[in-house]
């Protein structure tokens, strides 16, 4: 078996591998299905279908979970098309819903509401640009592991919000913050859907509309600025860029601060648009499955909005088969974690060309 | 001042407890990152142990033995229960190499997606067995976690009445097996990595993998034994956490997850040496539990202090990296991939 490095493989191709892959993954996981469930596994990828798009509401719920995920993965596309390892999008998206949340409790009502959604949004912005900043600084000073460095602060920002969120429970003793703004006179001051009218398909169409907005921002940065092409040099190598008198350390302190800046935006958005409220369940892990989505895609935001959809559906989805067949709602989990297995093993079919021939003795494998 | 001791030693002996089960997390891994493999993975790993260990002994205590009306097999119990931790994590560990070595896919993405997948098959089966056993935290092993946590009452009393309100008896003594085969296990891998080919091999291959190929050495096999072993290791730590700490139950909480991320962290605060993991992972404990032991703390200053483990961590990681010493730093083609005809 020889193994050999594919030079340019046609898109289409490339679509067909990844296509059969997530078919032969959603066969696995309807034998797995079956073998668990013993029910015809189409009617329950049908219910699963009916779970995610079903009804108006739940379609809705399904693009913002989309669009979250979106999102937080555009934010870390320039960390990662730079090969800096920002393992820290939960971090960085919770100490950006944090500032906003801060903001939302503190200051309705003693504001005007556009100015106090404004200072919302700089002050996700910033936090999150701090956030990333810290450990892009420490691998363009002195090489310090920024996998490492970034995973750990993202428990500093869990306990950060742990600590916040029990400054300011409501009510007292719940453990939690609860919907700000539910009710009294500063009603859904601070809610981005109260911008047009209040509503969850405006709510959700706002974030549809930042995500879709932010994914033309980042394809046009990366691709078409000065910015984005010492990235992708930095990125490819460094040595390289060193020689093209690119400044290294400032590449990676300012494109940190820009990946942790827009996650830090989609905690505001958490905050803002989704919750309402502030938890440690705010990121709910979605920083880490961001991080899959930002690498499956190749840093492009627009295939990351089409597999963050195909998570949000199998989500969703799985959600709805546990509830009507009495499972619990972990199955979602085990089914999208499959399935990005698969995905994974595709990229080997994409990349490199299998084939089988003989080869003498001392030929390697 | 006795009230202190006596504080302080029952703050030390739940860090242990709570130690043991990152400790053999942070082993696992190390043995992993020594052949060049960054695995994410391990809080994932850490729940198909648990959930593996749990189930299999689940069935055979309750359902198997309880059918037959025989009292269950205290040798048998751990055997099938240690046996499937480490063949179900060991199997994590397989799918992560496969994926990674063969395949080639990165390692970060693959070890956060097999944490995704563990993580679900972890509490989607326990959260099953929960629901065979009649209802939520009703599934128990005790006559399991009952060995798990045997040790010789007579020593440590003896001990205890000798030495006062140290109790060192308690202190050294009280813990069960496992808690000591995790120290000798970190010993054993130090001499292994330090002092045997075999280890130098394994090391070379995490240094340098194309300089260990050129030398000869079976690249692939390394990466694959030791990603698989060590993840076999890791999954210890979760059944020590199912049997000891939560003493034979399942809760679906996550607390799996947030002590795998530890293990990790536990790996660079121990520079990558299996010995430092001990006081490390006890320490870790200490720093836990401390809120617990401090007067005046309200409940949000305790979620400060739980950051503890953390910043240390990432204090450790910062001075590693500044003072450049040779033998501190992470092996040199960590996270990266090898492909002999990239070269």
């Amino acid at each position: 078996m020889q193994i050999s490095k594919r030079e340019g493989i046609s898109k289409s191709k490339a679509m067909l591998i990844r296509l059969i892959a997530i078919v032969v993954a959603l066969i696995i996981c309807a034998i797995v299905i079956f073998l668990i469930v013993n029910l015809n596994p189409i009617k329950v990828y049908i219910s699963m279908f009916n779970g995610a798009f079903g009804t108006n509401k739940r379609m809705w719920v399904t693009l913002r979970d989309m669009s979250m995920l979106t999102c937080i993965a555009i934010g870390l596309a320039p960390a990662f098309k730079m090969r800096f390892w920002n393992i820290g999008a939960e971090g960085q998206m919770l100490v950006g819903a944090i500032s906003a949340a801060y903001f939302m409790i503190t200051f309705s009502g003693r504001m005007n509401p556009i100015i106090l959604m404004i200072c919302m949004i700089i002050g996700s912005l910033a936090m999150g640009a701090i956030w990333g900043l810290i450990p892009g600084f420490f691998k363009a000073k002195w090489n310090t592991n920024e996998t490492l460095f970034t995973l750990m602060m993202n428990y500093i920002a869990i306990q950060c919000t742990s600590f916040c969120v029990s400054l300011w429970e409501n009510p007292p003793g719940s453990n939690s913050v609860g919907t700000i703004n539910a009710t009294g006179a500063n009603k859904y001051v601070g809610w981005i859907g109260n911008l047009l009218s209040k509503g969850y398909n405006k709510d959700y169409g706002i974030l549809l509309l930042i995500t879709i907005f932010l994914a033309i921002f980042v394809y046009i940065y990366l691709k078409y600025t000065k910015h984005g092409f010492e990235i992708a040099v930095v990125g490819d190598s460094e040595n390289t860029a060193r020689y093209a008198g690119i400044r290294v350390d400032k590449v990676y302190i300012r494109t940190m601060a820009l990946s942790g800046a827009l996650c830090g935006l989609a905690g505001f958005l958490a905050v803002s648009s989704v919750s309402h409220t502030i938890s440690t369940d705010t990121a709910n892990g979605r920083g880490f499955t961001a991080i899959i989505v930002a690498w499956l895609a190749k840093m492009n935001p627009f295939i990351m909005i089409i597999i963050s959809l195909l998570l949000a559906f199998l989500d969703k989805g799985s959600v709805q088969i546990a509830s009507e067949f009495g499972l619990n709602e972990y199955v979602s989990k085990i089914i999208t974690g499959i399935i990005l297995l698969f995905i994974l093993g595709s990229e080997f079919f994409i990349n490199y060309q299998v084939s089988f021939k003989k080869i003498k003795k001392d030929g390697g494998k | 001042m006795f009230g202190f001791i006596s504080s302080f030693s029952t703050l030390l002996h739940s860090a242990i407890i709570f130690g043991t089960v990152i400790m053999l997390g942070a082993i696992g891994e190390i043995v992993t990152e020594k052949s060049g493999n960054l695995n994410l993975g391990v809080p994932g790993i850490m729940y198909m142990g648990a959930i593996a260990g749990l189930a299999s002994t689940f069935m055979y205590e309750n359902v198997y033995c309880a059918n037959l009306g025989i009292q269950a097999n205290d040798f048998l119990c751990v055997i099938i229960c240690l046996g499937s931790t480490f063949l179900a994590s060991a199997l994590g560990g397989l799918l992560f190499s496969f994926l990674t070595i063969t395949l080639r896919a990165n390692q970060n993405v693959t070890g956060l997606t097999l944490t995704i997948l563990g993580s679900g098959i972890g509490n989607f089966f326990g959260g099953s067995l929960n629901k065979l056993a009649g209802g939520v935290g009703q599934v128990s092993v005790n006559n399991t976690s009952r060995i798990f946590r045997l040790y010789s009452n007579k020593m440590v009393e003896a001990l205890d009445s000798v030495t006062g309100s140290f109790k060192l008896g308690t202190l050294f003594f009280s813990y069960g097996f496992l808690t000591y085969v995790a120290i000798i296990l970190a010993i054993l891998i130090l001499l292994y990595l330090n002092k045997t080919r075999m280890g130098l091999s394994l090391r070379a291959v995490g240094e340098n993998t194309a300089t260990a190929d050129a030398t000869g050495i079976n690249v692939t096999l390394y990466k694959y034994l030791a990603t698989c072993i060590g993840a076999g290791i890791s999954g210890l730590g979760g059944i020590y956490y199912i049997m000891v700490y939560i003493k034979g139950t399942w809760e679906n909480q996550g607390t799996i997850e947030a002590l795998g991320w530890l293990a990790v962290a536990l790996v660079i605060f121990a520079t990558w040496r299996t010995v430092r993991t001990i006081w490390g992972a006890y320490l870790f404990g200490m720093l836990y539990w401390a809120y617990f032991y401090i007067p005046g703390l309200t409940r949000s200053s305790q979620e400060i202090f739980k950051m503890a483990p953390y910043l240390v961590t990432i204090f450790v990681l910062l001075m590693v990296s500044m003072r450049k010493k040779k033998e501190s730093q992470p092996p040199g083609s960590l996270g990266s991939a090898y492909f002999r005809e990239e070269r």
